[in-house]
């Protein structure tokens, strides 16, 4: 009996996790649906894309040049190891593209914009705005979530391209003017380098993290719990999951992209 | 007419609604009165379809209130939220013309500002507050911007949850007289949840008391005074004496 006690909290425990994430699924589900069915609110979606991709410029230009710069710093004290110095501008524009540009960008994502759309609509929940919201006709999936994971899907990669981009900047302000490289040859072995394939991945990455970012705020906000206390709530568990899925996500995406 | 019957209504062991029994004529004015927690703002709703209830039926002119064309169920209905429930992302004149400004009700932007001051202007509020925003203005404020979005589309069954909780006893007059002039005038069907004995007499055709998740008792408000229910008596002398316990 009590030997067999942690095999039913395990089992409780996957029981749960599986029937969240078919809940989140069939919510992720739905508002995709909703984007491509009228009524359609641009004016919600320009706000939107205003929040989710042009306000988070800032955030993500400083966090891709800094970790460009010492991305440049580590791999050549790293490669002088073994005279392989000269491999900087190659390793910067693949780690930047294809691992630390989007997974940055998608973690900054989740912070500053998950939180920000769990804490707006989950206090819009506990406040009835919702429920005023479906009695005067209007469709909390199309008006609130919709417009939001829309404007994700489409500003999270071109914010990834950016990050990328800054990203090598900063790797080659680093290398040109503290480690002694020639600039044009730094930026032709940068461009030579890279792949379409790289690139292409970066771009999906952002496009799923974003996705995963706003799908998971939306969730958690329409999900809210009452009271202030649900807010907090709500906020905190939608950044805890978007940042794990979107970590666990470009797991499987790099398997996807560069081991088959 | 709406009619409900035997709804029940539980949040885990919290039963709230236990077989609420009740029928509002077309054009008539319902006033909800009961203690507080005791499930009035549940029992609007579930008429709305906003909380699912348990089991029980509610029909709204004869027709399953549950299916249907949700859309054109809820242009029939206009509602005040016990907290106001603006959306506070929008200026006032926008709650207000909510309605007006998409959908199915949509009309010209300038219209549909003029009918928002209009209305503003019907629940005492000067047109000054159009441009302002909900968090801006006073909690009494707030809920008559709140009545007048529900007016705002001019439906035929409003739905007031505590319309002058919270407002200065002239206004609390203004807004009685506000809510009869809309069901005698408009002919519309209201139902009004309210604590204050003085706006029922105002406001109500008939009364209906909740008490333990049950209506208690329901009749024309020339009949309230003269019944002889201990709990309605009770309630409307507001004594602490009585079959309703009074926790201290
Ligand atoms: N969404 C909800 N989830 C859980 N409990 C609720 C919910 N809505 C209302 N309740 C509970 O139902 C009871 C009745 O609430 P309500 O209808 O708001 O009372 P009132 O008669 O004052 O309007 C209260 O005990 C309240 O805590
Ligand atoms: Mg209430």
């Amino acid at each position: 009996m009590n030997l067999l006690a942690p095999l039913g909290w395990l089992g409780r425990i996957t029981f749960e996790l599986l029937s969240m994430f078919g809940a989140v699924s069939l919510f992720a589900a739905r508002a995709i649906s909703h984007i491509f069915r009228p009524p359609y609110y641009p004016r919600e979606l320009m706000i939107s894309l205003l929040n989710v991709g042009w306000l988070s410029l800032p955030v993500v230009g400083l966090t891709a040049i800094f970790t460009g710069g010492a991305l440049a710093l580590q791999i050549y004290a790293g490669g002088a190891r073994f005279n392989a110095e000269a491999v900087v501008p190659q390793i910067v524009a693949i780690g930047m593209v294809r691992e630390l540009g989007p997974v940055l960008v998608g973690l900054m994502i989740a912070a500053r914009v998950t939180s920000s759309i769990a804490a707006e609509i989950a206090t819009m929940k506990v406040t009835e705005q919702i429920d005023a919201l479906v009695t005067l006709s209007t469709n909390p999936m199309k008006y609130l979530v919709a417009p939001r994971v829309l404007a994700a899907l489409i500003t999270v990669p071109v914010l990834v391209g950016i990050g990328d981009i800054i990203g090598i900047a900063g790797g080659y302000t680093v290398a040109v003017q503290n480690l002694g490289f020639n600039p044009a040859a730094y930026l032709r072995n940068t461009v030579d380098f890279l792949e379409m394939r790289d690139i292409v991945s970066s771009l999906v990455k952002g496009a799923a993290f974003g996705g995963i970012a706003a799908v998971m705020g939306c969730y958690y906000g329409m999900n809210s719990g009452r009271g202030a206390q649900g807010v907090g709530r709500a906020t905190k568990s939608s950044v805890e999951s978007a940042a794990i899925l979107i970590l666990a996500a470009n797991f499987v995406l790099t398997g996807v992209f560069f081991s088959l | 007419m709406i009619l409900m019957e035997n709804v029940q209504k539980s949040f885990d062991d919290n039963h709230v609604l236990r077989g609420m029994n009740l029928e509002i004529p077309k054009g008539t004015s319902m006033v909800i009165i009961g203690g507080s927690g005791t499930g009035k703002s549940v029992g609007l709703k579930c008429i709305l379809g906003l909380i699912k209830p348990d089991a029980g039926r509610i029909m709204v002119d004869g027709k399953d209130a549950s299916k249907g064309d949700r859309d054109k169920f809820l242009a029939r209905f206009g509602m005040l939220f016990q907290g106001g429930a603006l959306f506070d992302s929008l200026p006032v004149w926008q709650n207000v013309a909510f309605r007006l400004l998409r959908g199915s009700l949509k009309r010209p932007v300038e219209e549909a500002r003029e009918i928002a001051i209009e209305k503003l202007r019907r629940v005492g509020l000067k047109s000054d507050v159009a441009d302002r925003f909900p968090a801006e203005l006073s909690g009494g404020m707030q809920k008559r911007v709140g009545l007048a979005r529900a007016i705002a589309a001019e439906p035929e069954i409003i739905f007031f949850d505590e319309p002058t909780t919270g407002l200065d006893p002239i206004m609390s007059g203004v807004i009685n007289d506000l809510i009869r002039e809309i069901v005698v005038e408009m002919g519309a069907t209201a139902m009004t949840i309210t604590h204050d004995m003085s706006s029922v007499r105002a406001i109500a055709d008939n009364v209906a008391m909740l008490h333990d998740g049950v209506i208690q008792w329901t009749g024309p408000v020339s009949q309230m005074d003269s019944s002889s229910d201990p709990y309605l008596e009770q309630f409307i002398t507001g004594s602490a004496e009585g079959p309703i316990e009074a926790v201290r």
